[in-house]
């Protein structure tokens, strides 16, 4: 195996051996695409799911869990989109050999299908460590000895700069279970692929479409807030359209992870970047006012500020660990929305009753 | 919030240790204690586990050393009143008995209430067609039979659960008429066997080779739910989890199976209705996700115990909580101190869990794996890859072995069957095929079901392994083994070094794998092996610190490193390629202030070494802490409380190995290590950290290999004028004969350097000497053979002490009720003495003086002396604590171990002004035995320990305390007018017994006598039944027609008690006694296998009444 080392922005190298894609001649051209927002992920499972999130989008994903690739790769069908998103994988050992039964290919094998760079031998608990305490920065992934790389990396554009959104909504209306009887708008900011799952389990039609798509003038019973990754502030277009919906119609809502951000923002709240994110299968959450609490899974770098939301709105979860927000709802019409995943895919699944609940208000 | 109404709670422990339930439940109890009381909650606790940490000053307000059975626990009841009960950490014991005292409405009568999971849910989980139904309410699958009484059904069943199936004809033995079909017709032709058998077959789905999955699932009573963490078997179904290797976190399921299993978990701990933890086990398909579940433990376990130890999240703490009426949310997270208690654990380790077996310690048992649990102990190893935990627990286990590669060949005659029917050497069979071409990772997987991914790492292990290997020969330049280290450095590439650590390569196995130990053994002839394998080892380790390969520490800390914790629950890791390349990504930022005191733990529970060494570490942090030094412990026990990280400043959950111990020496720079309260492994490091210049506290490591070494030590007794038993080390056969002849028979056979007598024998004859030398002599080639005169009849003393400087400052004399042959580990002990001459004491001070001062002891020791009149012989000297210290410390209510450390850290302390002359109670500490779990093997006692745990019991007199002791080991008081079955051995043990004989039918038993000994009885006027012993039932003398068959009786449930003593020591085979021995175990009848325990015994409960013995707790006991 090739090394190959990760620099970050703040001079920090880490060392280890390449198992994804392999540029091939000068390593600078290939730099452009081995840069990104490095972030880490505590999951213990769930990696074929995490790198087609297109939540991931221009990011260089850190896996703490250290063995990674261990059940290899399953179908598509089984992938949460049609391709990796995130722009490289990091981890401490890859396992080479893979065992699973529904296992079609090995992670590298994959990886590099899909010119995607990964580094094994990394010690991705001193790299979560300097994440935690100087916050998720730019990082970029250099192949090769130390006589051929760079120890320098200044990045050209900010991840936060960017509108990931844009680059990983569909560009037209796509349909599914067309035909069933409630008819659900999906805006699609980047969605997942378990969330149509889940609400065509639940018997909707999801008309699944662009960001910035106007919507409001469509027949629809139900407008559902996809994830997506990204600061939600790059997404003017997409609220404008959410407010006109909201003022002219009180149809039931749903939103999830950026969509929690999205519903906030067009209430009138703010929302602000978190130092390193969650990113995590473990993470608690309650219903506000109740002694219920859920396990949730979650992959977010932004969150709403709970103290700006207007009176009519209250907070519907909250995060036991930091307090952040993990939900809003309003308090007379049928829109609320999870800042975690509902949906799982990975991660807990026990808050999928979100998605009954949403279907109940359709059907009141 | 928690309940106010509840201001006094009993707990009820486990008693003593045995196989499937060990040193877990001290961790579970003493956890569960610390939550009440933080609550402020009176605590009570039942438990005769006298060497265990929570039942010591401060874990319980109140702790009874009686029996946990409900007679008893019901007077305890009775008297203190509890308000609420907790039976969830005192593993099967504490809860059968809570059931029983449900079910008989005690608990009712007394208004005591059940803390946690309803007893309801307990029995909903326990009764196996209660727990079918109860999760076919919530469409759960379960593993379940169809009953059938024709081929036709049998297809049909056949065709509902699916195929494979498991055909089982029901009502007949050993499995007669059973076995697996994968079709149709398979099935036709079995099902036609099996209703030759039998009337009835049971038809199962066949799960043979099914992965075998567990998770702990904690719920409260506002029914929050999380699953702390999951577990995977590395060996498939059918081999029971307890004598399994286990990974945590699961590594071969997906984010699906993973999460599906999960929320199966949730959903059925929330319709059983727990509140508190349970554990869930899985059996899952690995060929889809398909699975079923094998059962629920509604209580903490020893799943539990490793769940909390892999994670960091204190189970039992948190369940004893929830019983109080808590919230998990209104929990914190007991590492972070900050977030909630209410989440699930993130690893960004794998943890390794692997049995330790004793088999070898027991005359014909079966070594094969199964159903059943007979492993004695574990340990759990913690590693950034699978490969680095497997090989640091391979070493753990403490079996000589060095991990998964370089280890002494093994002889397996046949592999392929060694593989398909796994013994306890599972996992080294698989390392010896995987050297073999014939064997493949596709050929050992059928025949071992073991993942591919777990046999791909394993493969991994060898690569490396014949990488190292292939660097070319290192030779020394001048001769030397110096010089041998830059041969290394040029021979062998760093980064090749730096791999073999990251995947876990002692520095042991590199040297040999690289050829420098025959280098070092061709250099350096003329030193033990033992000292070449540490020279060699140490050519590596210089070699490694030179190139900057050193380990780094990281935390447990339940996050994955997400939130900052101060946690220091810390283990070593090689990590990643820079980690060992820069020794960068230290968790810890060390002080260098001098003031780290390390003690070193006592490794896995073994025959001979278990939670009495726990003790003793966990007293020595105890006052290493309160004296304000930085208390430091290495240990890797997951069944102990001394790696609780609570108890002590830094714990190191890793290897007690020389280079382990140093690396994290190196790094804490302490003021001193403690070697003596660890049990054999830290005592036998002393002398190789002493090399180091380790600073050691306490008796110098110079003394401790002067007691160690047997000639040594018998040089020191001779100069000082002490006795001791004959011996000799010898090396040929001649020398053997020629010592024999000199002494006599009966002689003592063993090799040096044994804890616990491994390989120890008393030989009457010389056939029985020559026979067990062949055995011996493959366990100890490199080592001479040590015979000792074997003393008969002669009683057996125990001096318990601490000395300052070779000054005794306490001690305690304890005698045995067994004469001298059976191991002190096994003998009953009873303390103060009782029936030992004053001279004989005196004289036992006076020589345990001058050894004191001879081998200028400054800490705990130990002597075991033999006494016959006033003839006083010492056996045996250990400068460290022993096995009866807790028992000892307890009774005479003087913490020696606290004494010992103030002395070890050189501190002022007052010599105590107790003594055990005072004491107006005797304190009688019995042992617990497993024969019940090994199969076929002979449940006599001998000069080799058999026993798996202890319990001690305080009493107004010998009789009070022996009874209660007995009776908490498992002895039962025959009913008035029952059966005793007596066969008593030789002449004096027959003479021995006769008193109990005669007490026996004179309080109306009835006695049934195998010929011998009835014969000695009608002679002595006492009347009997003659038996027919095995052998005689088909004999044709005649007066043995008349008689009944002892076997038949004991089937027929006509006896209540056996004894059953042999005539010598020696015997091994399968003999007359071996099974009515045999046979008594199997069906659960107490036995007796010693006549002097036997009289005392059965002295004892003729002569107090149950209903009479006093309900005292020790503080009681002034």
């Amino acid at each position: 195996m090739k090394k190959a080392k990760l620099i970050l922005e703040d001079g920090t190298i880490f060392e280890g051996w390449s198992f994804g894609y392999e540029q091939e001649g000068d390593h600078c051209a290939t730099s452009a695409d081995t840069s990104g927002e490095v972030v880490f992920c505590t999951a213990m499972t769930g990696y074929p799911e995490s790198l087609t999130d297109p939540s991931y989008a221009g990011q260089l994903l850190v896996m703490t869990y250290p063995l990674v690739g261990n059940y290899g790769v399953p179908p598509q069908e089984k992938w949460e989109s049609d391709r990796i998103y995130a722009r490289s994988l990091i981890v401490s050992d890859y396992s080479a050999a893979y065992s699973h039964w529904d296992g079609r290919e090995s992670l590298s094998e994959w990886l590099i299908r899909e010119k995607i760079p990964a580094i094994t031998g990394v010690d991705t608990r001193r790299l979560t460590k300097v994440l935690r305490e100087r916050g998720v920065m730019m990082g970029k992934i250099e192949i090769g000895d130390a006589s051929t790389t760079t120890n320098l990396y200044k990045p050209a554009t900010e991840y936060s700069s960017i509108n990931w959104v844009e680059r990983v909504s569909c560009r037209s209306v796509v349909r599914y279970n067309e035909g069933a009887d409630i008819k659900v708008v999906l805006v699609d900011c980047g969605v997942k692929a378990n969330i149509i799952r889940c609400l065509v389990n639940r018997g909707c039609e999801v008309i699944r479409v662009p960001w910035n798509y106007d919507y409001t003038e469509m027949d629809f019973d139900a407008l559902f807030l996809g994830n997506g990754p990204g600061d939600p502030n790059l997404c003017g277009e997409a609220i404008d359209i959410l407010k006109k919906q909201m003022q002219r119609s009180d149809k039931p809502i749903f939103g999830i992870c950026l969509g929690n951000q999205l519903l906030a923002k067009a209430a009138g709240a703010t929302v602000y970047k978190l130092k390193y994110g969650h990113r995590s299968h473990n993470q608690p959450v309650r219903l506000v006012g109740e002694n219920k609490c859920f396990i949730t899974a979650q992959n977010h770098g932004y969150a709403v500020d709970a103290q700006t939301l207007p009176a009519d709105w209250k907070e519907l979860f909250v995060n036991m660990n930091d307090g952040s927000n993990e939900g809003i709802q309003h308090s007379s019409k049928p829109w609320f929305s999870a800042q975690f995943h509902p949906e799982a895919c990975s991660g807990p699944v026990d808050t999928e009753f979100l998605f009954d609940r949403f279907v109940a208000s359709i059907k009141k | 919030m928690r309940d106010e109404t509840i201001h006094k709670v009993l707990l009820l422990g486990s008693g003593a240790l045995k196989i499937g339930e060990a040193g877990e439940f001290d961790y579970s109890g003493s956890q569960a204690l610390k939550a009440l009381r933080e609550e402020g909650i009176k605590t009570v606790l039942i438990n005769p586990n006298i060497a265990t940490v929570q039942t010591s000053e401060g874990v319980a307000d109140e702790i009874y050393y009686l029996p946990v059975q409900p007679y008893f626990v019901e007077r305890v009841i009775e008297k203190e009143r509890p308000e609420g009960i907790l039976l969830a950490f005192g593993g099967q014991t504490a809860l059968n008995c809570g059931v029983e005292l449900y079910r008989s409405g005690v608990l009712e009568r007394y208004g005591v209430r059940v803390l946690g999971t309803p007893v309801q849910s307990i029995i909903d989980t326990e009764d196996r067609e209660l727990f079918v139904e109860k999760l076919n309410e919530i469409d759960v699958k379960t593993i379940r039979s169809e009953a059938c009484s024709s081929v036709e059904e049998a297809r049909q069943a056949a065709q509902k659960v699916g195929y494979p199936v498991i055909l089982r004809a029901a009502y007949a033995l050993g499995g007669l008429g059973s076995g697996f079909c994968d079709n149709e017709q398979e099935l036709n032709e079995l099902a036609e066997k099996a209703f030759a058998f039998s009337p009835q077959v049971l038809v199962e789905k066949s799960l043979k080779g099914w992965k075998e999955i567990e998770y702990e699932v904690v719920r409260d009573k506002y029914d929050n739910c999380i699953t702390v963490c999951n577990m995977e078997n590395l060996d498939p179904l059918g081999i029971h989890t307890g004598e399994s290797i286990v990974v945590a976190p699961s590594q071969t399921l997906s984010n699906a199976e993973f999460h599906k299993l999960r929320a199966l978990a949730i959903k059925i701990i929330r319709h059983i209705g727990i509140v508190g933890e349970c554990n869930v086990q899985y059996a899952l398909d690995p060929q889809s996700e398909d699975y079923r579940v094998i059962e629920v433990n509604a209580r903490l376990s020893r799943s539990s115990a490793l769940a909390s130890k892999a994670t960091g999240y204190p189970l039992a703490f948190v369940a004893a909580k929830l019983g109080l009426g808590y919230g998990l949310f209104e929990l914190k997270n007991a590492v972070t101190k900050e977030t909630s208690a209410f989440f699930e654990p993130a690893l960004d380790y794998v943890v390794c869990k692997i049995p330790r077996w004793d088999l070898s310690k027991f005359h014909g048992v079966d070594r094969e794996l199964g159903s059943s649990m007979k492993s004695v102990g574990e340990v759990m190893a913690i590693g950034r890859t699978f490969e680095e935990a497997l090989q640091k627990g391979l070493r753990m286990i403490g079996q000589g072995m060095h991990g998964f590669v370089e280890n002494k060949e093994l002889t397996i005659p046949d592999i392929a069957a060694a593989l398909h029917e796994p013994t306890d050497k599972r996992i080294f069979v698989v390392s010896k095929a995987m050297h073999l071409p014939e064997y493949d990772i596709d050929r050992i997987y059928e025949l071992t079901k073991i993942d591919r991914w777990f046999l791909e790492k394993l493969k991994h292990i060898i690569d490396i392994d014949d990488r190292l290997k292939s660097v070319t020969s290192i030779k020394s330049s001048d001769g030397t083994t110096a010089s041998l280290m830059e041969a290394a450095l040029r021979a062998i590439p760093a980064d090749l070094i730096r791999e073999a650590k990251m995947y876990g390569f002692s520095d042991f196995q590199i040297a040999r794998a690289i050829g420098l130990e025959n280098e070092v053994n061709r250099l350096e002839d003329g030193h033990s092996r033992g000292e070449k394998m540490h020279r060699a080892m140490l050519v590596v380790r210089e070699l490694r610190k030179r190139l900057g390969i050193l380990p780094v520490v990281k935390q447990i800390d339940t996050m994955a490193a997400e939130y900052p914790t101060q946690t220091n629950y810390l283990y070593l890791t090689y990590s990643s390629l820079d980690g060992a390349k820069n020794n960068v990504g230290h968790d810890v930022a060390y002080e260098n202030d001098s003031r780290s005191v390390i003690v070193l733990g006592s490794g896995a529970y073994r025959i001979g070494s278990s939670v009495e060494f726990d003790w003793c570490g966990v007293q020595a942090l105890n006052t290493i802490r309160r004296e304000g030094y930085r208390s430091v412990m290495i240990n890797y026990n997951p069944e102990t409380v001394s790696t609780d990280y609570d108890l002590c400043d830094r714990l190191y959950f890793d290897e007690l190995t020389f280079e382990r111990v140093m690396d994290i020496i190196d790094l804490e720079i302490p003021y001193g290590v403690i070697v003596s309260t660890g049990g054999q492994i830290p005592n036998n490091l002393a002398v190789y950290l002493d090399e180091e210049h380790v600073p050691i506290l306490g008796t110098q490591a110079s003394d401790i290999d002067c007691a160690e070494d047997r000639a040594k030590f018998s040089a020191m007794l001779n100069e000082i004028g002490v006795n001791q038993p004959e011996w000799s080390a010898l090396t040929s056969m001649e020398d053997i004969d020629s010592f024999v002849e000199r002494v006599g028979f009966p002689v003592l056979v063993r090799p040096s350097y044994v804890l616990s007598g491994a390989a120890m024998n008393v030989c009457s004859n010389k056939e029985e000497l020559e026979r067990f030398l062949k055995l011996a002599a493959n366990v100890s080639k490199n080592h001479p053979v040590v015979v000792s005169k074997f003393i008969e009849h002669a009683k057996e003393i125990e001096m318990d002490a601490v000395a300052r400087n070779g000054e005794i400052l306490a001690y305690a004399i304890s005698e045995h009720i067994e004469y001298a042959g059976v191991h002190s580990g096994d003998a009953t002990i009873q303390f103060p003495p009782q029936k030992l001459y004053v001279e004989t004491v005196r004289r036992i001070k006076r020589i345990s003086k001058q050894i004191a001062k001879a081998l200028h002891i400054n800490g705990p020791f130990n002597i075991q002396y033999m006494a016959r009149q006033n003839d006083i012989l010492v056996i045996e000297c250990n400068l460290r604590a022993s096995r009866s210290f807790p028992f000892v410390s307890k009774v005479l209510k003087l913490n020696l171990i606290d004494l010992a450390t103030h002395v070890m850290l050189d501190l002022p302390v007052e010599r105590p002004s107790k003594n055990l002359f005072d004491l107006d109670y005797v304190g009688i500490k019995a042992s617990q035995f497993s024969f019940n779990r090994l199969q076929n093997a002979d449940p006599v006692l001998g000069v080799d320990m058999a026993s798996t745990g202890e319990v001690g019991c305080i009493g107004d007199s010998t009789d009070i305390a022996l009874l209660t002791a007995m009776l908490s080991v498992g002895h039962r008081i025959p009913k008035k007018g029952g059966s005793i079955l007596l066969s008593t051995g030789g002449a004096k043990q027959k003479a021995a017994m006769l008193d109990a004989a005669r007490q026996l039918a004179t309080h109306g038993y009835h006695l049934y006598a195998t010929h011998g000994t009835s014969d000695y009885l009608t002679a002595n006027g006492i009347e009997n039944t003659t038996v027919l012993w095995p052998s005689e039932e088909n004999s044709s003398k005649e007066y043995v027609t008349e008689a009944p068959s002892a076997l038949e009786l004991l089937h027929d449930h006509k006896i209540d008690m056996v004894v059953n003593i042999p005539k010598d020591l020696t015997s091994h085979e399968l003999t007359n006694g071996y099974k009515i021995r045999r046979v008594s175990i199997d069906l659960n009848i107490p036995l007796i296998t010693n006549a002097r325990l036997a009289s005392a015994f059965i002295n004892a409960f003729i002569e107090v009444p149950l209903d009479t013995i006093p309900i005292k707790s020790w503080r009681e006991y002034q």
